[in-house]
C-alpha cells in the first residue's frame, strides 16, 4: 500500500531528502514534487564557479526530470503551490485542483533580502540566488560596470566572477571589513588586499542611498556621502530570508523560519519541513552540510525511524580563486579565550587559532588553508589540543606521536574531503587520478589541477601520493635539521619569526626539540637565526659557535691556531707589516703565510697566548680579520686607476669601502667579495659571493660565484653607474641574503633555490625594499660591527688560561 | 682513596662550556653542563687527539672540534657510528665549587 508524499520545493535539500527515501523506502511513496523554479535540482553553491566561468550549468546539475523520472516521482516543476490545507491535508497548485497527502515535506528554501532603497525594483536590480541571476551577471561584456551591495560570501563570490569576465565591479559594504561574519579583520584586510589585485574596488564602511535609473534601468547607486557609482547592474546580496509565507499561511507554527523540532516535524505531525526554510533551536541555516544532514533525518522520520538532527560546528571557505580563507566557529574569542596567531606577511597567510579550556573553539585562516580539515576536526571533537598547543598552528605535519601522524590523518579523510580549494579538487579525484597513473605531483597537477594555482595545498597531495602510493612514491625528500627535531631549516626559521622566538629554550621548546639543547649541528645554525631576526633582542651564545668563532681563531690539527689581521681591500703599510712580524716573533710564530685572500696568517699560536697577540697586533691598529666566521671574510682589490693603466675606477677604494661597511656582520656562511678596476678582473671576482668589475660606465655587481668545493661564474645582479649604488646594492644583497638563506647555504646555493630574478626583484627593482634591507643591515651592523680582538683582550683574556694547574699540587 | 681538590669556582666555566686543567701527565677538560654537573675527561679526541675542551657540549655529550666525533662526557665512550674511549676523572661540585680528585691525576699514566 502506497502512501502520498508531497514535496514543495526541489532545492538541495528537497533532492538530496528524494534520494534517501527513494533509495531506502522505494516501494513506501508516491511522490509528487512541486517546484517554483522551471528545473530540477542543481548545485546552488556551485553558481559561483559557473558565473567565474570554471563550470557550467548542466555540470552543476544533481537530480533533472530524467532522475526523478527514473524513480516515479511526479514533478510540478514551474508551479507554485497556492494553499496548504492541513485539516483535509491537501496541497493546491497552480491548477487549483486540490492535492491529497499523508505526508507533506515543506522545503521552500529562502528568498534574497532586498534593501527597500529607492529604486530598488529598476530593471537592472536583481539578487544572486538563483540560474537566471547568474545568466543575468554573466550577460555583462568586458568593460561593463556593475556594482555589488553587500562583502559577504555571496557578494564577493558575485564580485570575482563578474571580475573574471572583465567586468568593472564595485563592491559596497555596510561593515568595516569584508565577511564579518566569517573572518576577523586581520583576514578581511588580506582578503579585500587579494580582491583588490584582481582589480576589484572595495568600499568598507559604506552605506547605500539611493538607486538611480533610467528610462527605468538602472543606471548608478547613490551613496550616503553623495558618490554616484555608475553601473550597468546592480547585484544586491545581503542576506536571505528563509520563505515562510505558504506555512504562515497554512496556520503552522513560524518565528524567523518554519519551526521544527529534532525529527525536522513542523506543529503539524504529518507536515516535516527542511532546508533553508526551517528554523531549529532558534538558528537558521545557510550552508549546505546541516541542510544535507536536515534531509537524512527527515526521511528517516518518514520511514519510521528513529533520528534527530543535530546542530553541528560549521566551515566555510571562499570559492574564488586565489582567495583562499577559511572560517569555522566561534573566532570572536570572549574573555575566557585564548589566540594563537601566526602571520607570515610575505606570503600573506594569516591563521588565527581562538582556544578556550584547551580546545579549539574557532579559526580563520587565509592564503594557507591546506590545514583547514584538521582544525575543523578537531574544533568538532572538541579534541583536547594542550599536549600540541606549541606548534598546533603549524598544523598536523608538525605534530609529534603517532596519534597526529599526518599521513594517518590525510589517509583518513573522506574522498569528498577539498584538498585543493583553488581548484575545488577533492581527495577521491586525486586518489583516482594517482591510480590512473598519475605518479607524481606534476602529473597530479596536470591531470586535476589540485596544487597547480596557489600550491598551498602541495603538502597535502604529496601525502596523497605517498599515501596511495606507498613505498613507490620517491618524496622529495625535506632534510629535517638534524636529529633533534623533525622539522627544517625553514621550518624552524620561519617559527623563529612567527612566534617571535627570541630565546634558544624557546626554539625548542616551539620545535619540539627531541633533546634537551639541541646538538652541535642546530645549535649554531639556531644561534645565527636568532641573531639575526632579532640583533635587538637576543644575546649571541658562544657557547653554541663553533670553536673558531667563539674563540676568533681558527683551530689547527695540532690545537694550535691562526691569527689573521684585516687589511682593509688587501692594502697594508711597513707599520703593520712591521707590527705583525713583531708578533710572529714575540709568539714564536712557526708559519707565516699569505692568503688567497690577500691577507697574512699567523699560524701555530698557541690558545693561551691569543689574548696578548692580538692586544700587540691591536695596538698597531690591527684588529680581527674574521679569516674564521660565518660573515665577511675579505674584500679582495686590484689596484685600479691609483696605478694600473688600464684601470677604469677605483677599485680598491670601494673595495675598502665595502669591507668597511660589511666587516664584522655574521651571515649563514662565510662571504668573499672582490673588486677588479677592469673586465681583465685580476682580482678575480667573477668567482665571488660578491664581485664587481669596475667598466668605464660603472660598475657590474655580480652575486654568487663560487670557487671552492664547486666552480661557479657570478651571474650580473646589476649595472649600476655610481659607486655608492654599488655599495647599496652589495649591502641589500648581503641582507637579504643574511635573512632568508639556510645557514652553512653560500649565497650561490641560495640563489639557486629562490631563483636570481627573486633577489633581483627585492635588491635591484624594488627601491624601498631595497631601503629597508639597507636599514635592516645598518641596525645589526650597530651592535655586531666590533672589534672582538680588542673586545676579549681587554675582558675575556683570563677564559683563555686554563682554569688550574695541577703542577703544584702534583709536586707538592 | 679520593682526595678531593677545589680547582675553582663552578662559575668560571660557562653553561654549556668546558675549560682545561694541565697537571703533569697532560691536559684534563672539565665541563658544565646545562644541568650543572661537571664532568672531567682527558683533553684528546681518540680520533685525532683533538681538545675536547673547545668543542660543543650539549646534552651530557661533547663534540670535537676537529672532526665532529661525539663523546659521552658520562662514560668517556664515543657516540654514533665512531669508536673509541677517552679516560673520564671523578668531578663534582660542592657549595659551587669544582673538586677533582687529585689522587687519580697524579697516579694517572701519561697520555697515550
Amino acid at each position: 500500500m502506497t502512501k502520498k508524499l508531497i514535496v514543495i520545493g526541489a532545492g538541495m535539500a528537497a533532492g538530496r531528502l528524494l534520494e534517501h527515501v527513494t533509495d531506502n523506502q522505494p516501494e513506501t511513496w508516491e511522490i509528487t514534487l512541486f517546484n517554483a523554479e522551471k528545473r530540477g535540482t542543481y548545485d546552488r553553491i556551485m553558481l559561483s564557479p559557473v558565473l567565474a566561468g570554471d563550470r557550467t550549468y548542466p555540470e552543476i546539475v544533481t537530480h533533472d526530470d530524467a532522475w526523478y523520472g527514473e524513480r516515479g516521482i511526479t514533478t510540478r516543476f514551474g508551479e507554485r503551490v497556492t494553499n496548504i490545507d492541513r485539516a483535509a491535508q491537501t496541497v493546491t497548485g497552480e491548477d487549483g485542483v486540490a492535492l491529497p497527502y499523508d505526508k507533506l515535506v515543506i522545503a521552500t528554501g529562502s528568498k534574497p533580502f532586498m534593501i527597500p532603497l529607492p529604486g530598488h525594483d529598476l530593471e537592472g536590480v536583481i539578487a544572486y540566488r538563483d540560474l537566471e541571476d547568474t545568466e543575468r551577471m554573466m550577460s555583462l561584456s568586458p568593460g561593463q560596470r556593475a556594482v555589488v551591495i553587500g562583502g559577504g560570501l555571496l557578494g564577493l563570490e558575485a564580485a570575482a566572477g563578474m571580475a573574471a569576465r572583465g567586468v568593472d565591479v564595485t563592491v559596497v559594504h555596510l561593515m568595516g571589513h569584508l565577511m564579518e561574519r566569517q573572518l576577523d579583520e586581520a583576514a578581511g584586510f588580506l582578503l579585500r588586499k587579494s580582491l583588490i589585485d584582481k582589480g576589484i574596488s572595495i568600499r568598507c564602511s559604506t552605506n547605500s542611498k539611493e538607486i538611480l535609473g533610467e528610462n527605468g534601468q538602472v543606471r548608478a547607486l547613490r551613496l550616503d556621502d553623495g558618490t554616484e557609482l555608475p553601473c550597468d547592474l546592480l547585484v544586491m546580496a545581503v542576506g536571505i530570508r528563509p520563505s515562510t509565507a505558504l506555512a504562515k499561511a497554512a496556520g503552522l507554527a513560524v518565528g524567523k523560519g518554519i519551526h521544527v523540532d529534532d525529527q525536522m516535524v513542523t506543529s503539524d505531525a504529518n507536515v516535516l519541513a527542511i532546508g533553508e526554510c526551517v528554523e531549529h533551536n532558534g538558528a537558521l541555516f545557510g550552508l549546505v552540510a546541516p541542510l544535507y544532514d536536515q534531509a537524512k533525518v527527515a526521511a528517516q522520520t518518514l520511514a519510521g525511524q528513529d533520528a534527530a538532527f543535530v546542530q553541528k560546528e560549521l566551515s566555510t571557505k571562499l570559492k574564488v580563486t586565489g582567495c583562499d580563507l577559511f572560517s569555522a566557529g566561534d573566532f570572536q574569542g570572549g574573555e575566557e579565550s585564548e589566540d594563537i596567531v601566526f602571520r607570515d606577511p610575505a606570503r600573506g597567510v594569516y591563521k588565527r587559532l581562538v582556544l578556550r579550556e584547551s580546545r579549539i573553539i574557532g579559526a580563520v585562516m587565509y592564503g594557507d588553508t591546506a590545514d583547514s580539515g584538521w582544525f575543523f576536526g578537531l574544533i568538532r571533537d572538541k579534541t583536547d589540543i594542550s599536549e600540541m598547543r606549541d606548534t598546533l598552528i603549524f598544523g598536523p605535519a608538525y605534530q609529534g606521536g603517532t596519534s597526529v601522524d599526518p599521513m594517518a590523518a590525510v589517509a583518513a579523510l573522506p574522498d569528498e574531503a577539498e584538498i585543493c580549494g583553488c581548484n575545488g579538487v577533492c581527495k577521491g579525484q586525486i586518489v583516482s587520478a594517482i591510480e590512473g597513473g598519475a605518479t607524481d605531483l606534476g602529473a597530479v597537477r596536470s591531470t586535476t589541477k589540485a596544487s597547480g594555482s596557489c600550491g598551498t595545498c602541495t603538502g597535502l597531495v604529496e601525502q596523497l601520493l605517498s599515501v596511495t602510493l606507498g613505498a613507490d612514491y620517491a618524496a622529495p625528500a625535506a632534510q629535517p635539521m638534524c636529529g633533534c627535531t623533525d622539522l627544517t631549516h625553514e621550518d624552524v626559521r620561519r617559527l623563529i619569526k612567527s612566534q617571535e622566538l627570541k630565546s634558544m629554550p624557546a626554539v625548542w621548546q616551539a620545535a619540539a626539540f627531541k633533546t634537551p639543547d639541541g646538538c652541535h649541528v642546530c645549535r649554531p645554525a639556531l644561534n645565527y637565526y636568532l641573531l639575526s631576526e632579532w640583533p635587538q633582542e637576543y644575546r649571541d651564545d658562544p657557547q653554541s659557535r663553533f670553536i673558531n668563532e667563539r674563540k676568533h681563531a681558527n683551530i689547527q690539527k695540532d690545537g694550535t691556531f691562526s691569527v689573521v689581521p684585516r687589511m682593509w681591500g688587501g692594502i697594508t703599510t711597513s707599520d703593520e707589516l712591521r707590527a705583525i712580524a713583531d708578533a710572529a716573533d714575540k709568539y714564536n710564530v712557526p708559519t707565516v703565510k699569505v692568503t688567497g685572500g690577500q691577507r697574512i696568517d699567523l699560524l701555530g699560536v698557541r690558545g693561551e697566548d691569543l689574548p696578548d697577540i692580538w692586544a700587540d697586533l691591536g695596538r698597531a691598529g690591527l684588529v680581527s680579520g674574521h679569516a674564521y666566521s660565518k660573515g665577511l671574510r675579505t674584500v679582495k682589490t686590484c689596484v685600479g686607476t691609483d696605478h694600473c693603466r688600464f684601470g677604469t675606477q677605483d677599485s680598491t677604494g670601494l673595495g675598502i669601502k665595502l669591507e668597511k661597511v660589511l666587516w664584522g656582520s655574521w651571515t649563514p656562511h662565510k662571504v668573499k667579495l672582490a673588486v677588479s678596476g677592469c673586465p681583465r678582473n685580476c682580482a678575480e671576482a667573477t668567482c665571488k659571493d660578491v664581485g664587481v668589475v669596475c667598466v668605464d660606465s660603472g660598475y657590474q655587481v655580480g652575486v654568487g660565484g663560487a670557487a671552492g668545493m664547486d666552480v661557479k661564474e657570478t651571474e650580473r645582479l646589476a649595472d649600476v653607474p655610481t659607486e655608492q649604488e654599488a655599495i647599496d646594492v652589495t649591502v641589500a644583497f648581503i641582507q637579504l641574503y643574511r635573512e632568508n638563506a639556510k645557514y652553512l647555504d653560500r649565497p650561490y646555493k641560495w640563489i639557486a633555490k629562490v631563483g636570481l630574478d627573486w633577489v633581483k626583484a627585492r635588491v635591484v627593482e624594488d627601491l624601498a625594499e631595497r631601503q629597508r634591507l639597507i636599514d635592516a643591515f645598518a641596525l645589526s651592523q650597530s651592535i655586531y660591527q666590533k672589534d672582538p680582538w680588542a673586545e676579549h683582550a681587554r675582558d675575556r683574556a683570563e677564559s683563555f688560561q686554563p682554569l688550574a694547574s695541577l703542577h703544584q699540587e702534583a709536586a707538592e | 682513596m679520593t682526595t678531593w681538590i677545589d680547582i675553582g669556582p663552578l662559575d668560571a666555566i660557562p653553561l654549556r662550556g668546558a675549560r682545561k686543567v694541565t697537571t703533569a701527565h697532560g691536559c684534563v677538560a672539565v665541563f658544565r653542563t646545562a644541568a650543572n654537573e661537571v664532568f672531567a675527561l682527558d683533553n684528546a679526541c681518540p680520533h685525532k687527539a683533538g681538545p675536547l675542551a673547545e668543542g660543543i657540549v650539549h646534552n651530557r655529550a661533547v663534540t670535537c672540534p676537529l672532526h665532529n666525533w661525539v663523546i659521552s662526557l658520562e662514560s668517556g665512550e664515543v657516540l654514533g657510528s665512531d669508536e673509541g674511549q677517552v679516560a673520564t676523572f671523578p668531578a663534582r661540585v660542592e657549595a659551587g665549587r669544582i673538586l677533582l680528585d687529585a689522587a687519580r691525576l697524579v697516579a694517572r699514566p701519561s697520555a697515550a
